[in-house]
């Protein structure tokens, strides 16, 4: 398995691993994929509530080194762009950047559907805030 | 002594060639290069003698004679021809094979294959400790049952099957019994008579021997097995295997089986302990660790290890200055987990978490301790990444997730 440098960099030097307060209301949790598949990505995003902008991003990913570069590289274009910004990332740009082969694409469509799942995780706290339902989109404890 | 990188733990897989095996086949590529079946002069005969020494030397390692040896291109064709040329010699007695779930993939597919054609075949499964269960072997027999196949040791998990008395149910049942004894042979003992098969397959490069060399063990009384060739021509090897022979090949296969029969005890007595202290060094440091197989019915020499939470490809990503496979070498080509580990009832996760390491006669001390410091530090920093471990130690239950797939 070749790997390109882009990936064995974020594998030993992965950015912003770690976690977030989950029940912050300025965090928004996106929790993908499942071990049954060999690939879980938890990607947390915490919005500044003036500004709007995504001041930090974390990430913890059980899977391949290509999972872990696409969710790290995730957490890095992340942080400094507003909420709107964040869902238009394609999984298609992190592809190009992390130069993955097409066997490994899947990990780039994981790491954009944790960002989605973490926006609208947080979206979810704002709306609840204002009384509006919460929806479903990631991964729940016990049914 | 000053240790090599990349550390080579994958003795599985291939095995270097002892360099007391390579010399003895030197000889026969430019001097004495005959081929065995020239019968008229020096040069065909001296290459006839040399293969009947090695025939020799391969009988006396699993307690046969001479004459029930075929030497063979591997363990694979080794298996193709037991398998189908029993099949065809005995179509009229009978179509049903009784076969494993684990075996390799030269028996299962080989079995495919005369599914295909008509026969029908039993894949017994494998209990949590990776062994057949002999009532359901048994239970699984009819009046039409021809072969038993079963593997001595698993080549993933190097657990070892209960050959003798599947034997004894063989014999007892008037049914041919073949074992796949490639990972076996020279590692631990390999008696015919003793297991009671009535055909055996062993691989040279198995045994640091060179590749593309086996043999196939092939029993001649109490009952005299026949079989169909599977590749036709001059009539080589009893008229069950034609070809001209790989006389270098099977010069170098039987130093080899000479060299296992003569240091197994002291290698095996080694190795265990390496293999022990393997285990017991990752065990002290790690959390959430799981041997695949069973501990007590395994080759000596080999450990298939889960490390729980941790995805296998980015843990061999971490020790990329050690060879060792996660699956077998057989199935890295597909991304499906391995199906010995999942016939173990380990749930896909595991399977895709497991490490399998083979040791062998040039492991040292200082290559296992390397290991585990090496394994301790990548499994380390790869839980901290670990949402599953997070999770796991918040005190969630993991089997009541729902989890969000496409």
């Amino acid at each position: 398995m070749a790997y390109s440098n882009k990936v064995i960099d974020h594998y030993e030097n992965p950015r912003n691993v770690g976690s977030l307060p989950k029940n912050s209301a300025d965090v928004g949790t996106g929790l993908v994929g499942a071990p049954e598949c060999g690939d879980v990505m938890k990607l947390q995003v915490l919005v500044n509530p003036e500004t709007g902008i995504i001041d930090d991003a974390k990430f913890k990913t059980f899977g391949c080194g290509s999972a872990i570069a696409s969710s790290s590289l995730a957490t890095e274009w992340l942080k400094g762009k507003t909420v709107d910004q964040a869902l238009a990332i394609k999984n298609t740009d992190i592809v190009a950047e992390l130069s993955l082969p097409p066997v490994k694409i899947h990990c780039s469509v994981l790491a954009e559907d944790a960002i989605k799942a973490a926006i609208a995780d947080y979206k979810s706290k704002q709306d609840k805030d204002k009384g509006v339902p919460a929806t479903a989109g990631h991964a729940q404890p016990n049914a | 002594m000053t240790m090599k990188l990349p550390i080579y733990m994958d003795y599985h897989a291939t095995t270097p060639a002892d360099p007391r095996v390579v010399e003895a086949m030197l000889p026969f590529f430019t001097q004495q290069f005959g081929n065995a079946a020239s019968r008229n002069h020096a040069f065909g005969w001296e290459a006839e003698e040399a293969v009947e020494n090695a025939r020799k030397q391969v009988a006396d390692l699993i307690g046969a004679s001479a004459k029930e040896v075929i030497f063979t291109s591997g363990a694979t064709e080794s298996n193709n021809l037991a398998i189908k040329g029993v099949a065809e010699m005995y179509r009229e007695k009978g179509n049903h094979i009784i076969t494993c779930v684990t075996e390799h993939k030269a028996v299962i597919d080989t079995c495919k294959k005369l599914e295909k054609q008509g026969a029908r075949v039993t894949y017994l499964p494998v209990q949590k400790d990776g062994r057949i269960s002999l009532a359901e072997l048994r239970a699984a027999i009819t009046d039409k049952t021809i072969l038993i196949t079963i593997m001595t040791a698993n080549n993933e998990i190097g657990v070892l099957q209960p050959i003798a008395e599947i034997g004894a149910i063989a014999k007892e049942k008037g049914i041919l019994f073949h074992t796949d004894a490639v990972q076996a042979v020279g590692k631990v003992p390999v008696n015919v008579n003793e297991m009671k098969v009535d055909l055996l397959s062993l691989s040279a490069h198995k045994m640091y021997g060179p590749k593309g060399v086996g043999a196939l063990y092939v029993r001649r009384r109490n009952p005299r097995v026949l079989l169909s060739e599977q590749i036709s021509g001059g009539g080589h090897e009893r008229g069950m295997r034609s070809g001209t022979l790989n006389v270098p090949g099977i010069v170098g296969l039987g130093k080899a089986a000479e060299l296992c029969r003569l240091e197994m005890a002291a290698d095996t007595e080694r190795l265990s302990k390496l293999r022990d202290r393997l285990n017991a060094g990752l065990q002290k440091n790690l959390d959430e660790l799981y041997v695949n197989g069973s501990l007590e019915h395994r080759l000596p020499h080999s450990l298939n290890i889960s490390f729980a939470y941790v995805e296998g490809e980015s843990l061999l990503m971490g020790i990329n200055d050690v060879a060792v496979s996660s699956g077998s070498a057989c199935t890295s080509a597909s991304l499906e987990p391995s199906y010995v580990l999942k016939a173990l009832g380990a749930g896909d996760d595991l399977a895709h978490s497991s490490i399998r390491f083979g040791l062998g006669r040039w492991t040292t001390e200082e290559e296992v301790d390397y290991v585990i410091d090496k394994l301790t530090n990548v499994v380390r920093r790869l839980r901290e990444m670990s949402p599953l471990y997070e999770m796991v130690k918040e005190g969630v239950d993991l089997s009541k997730m729902q989890w969000v797939t496409h």
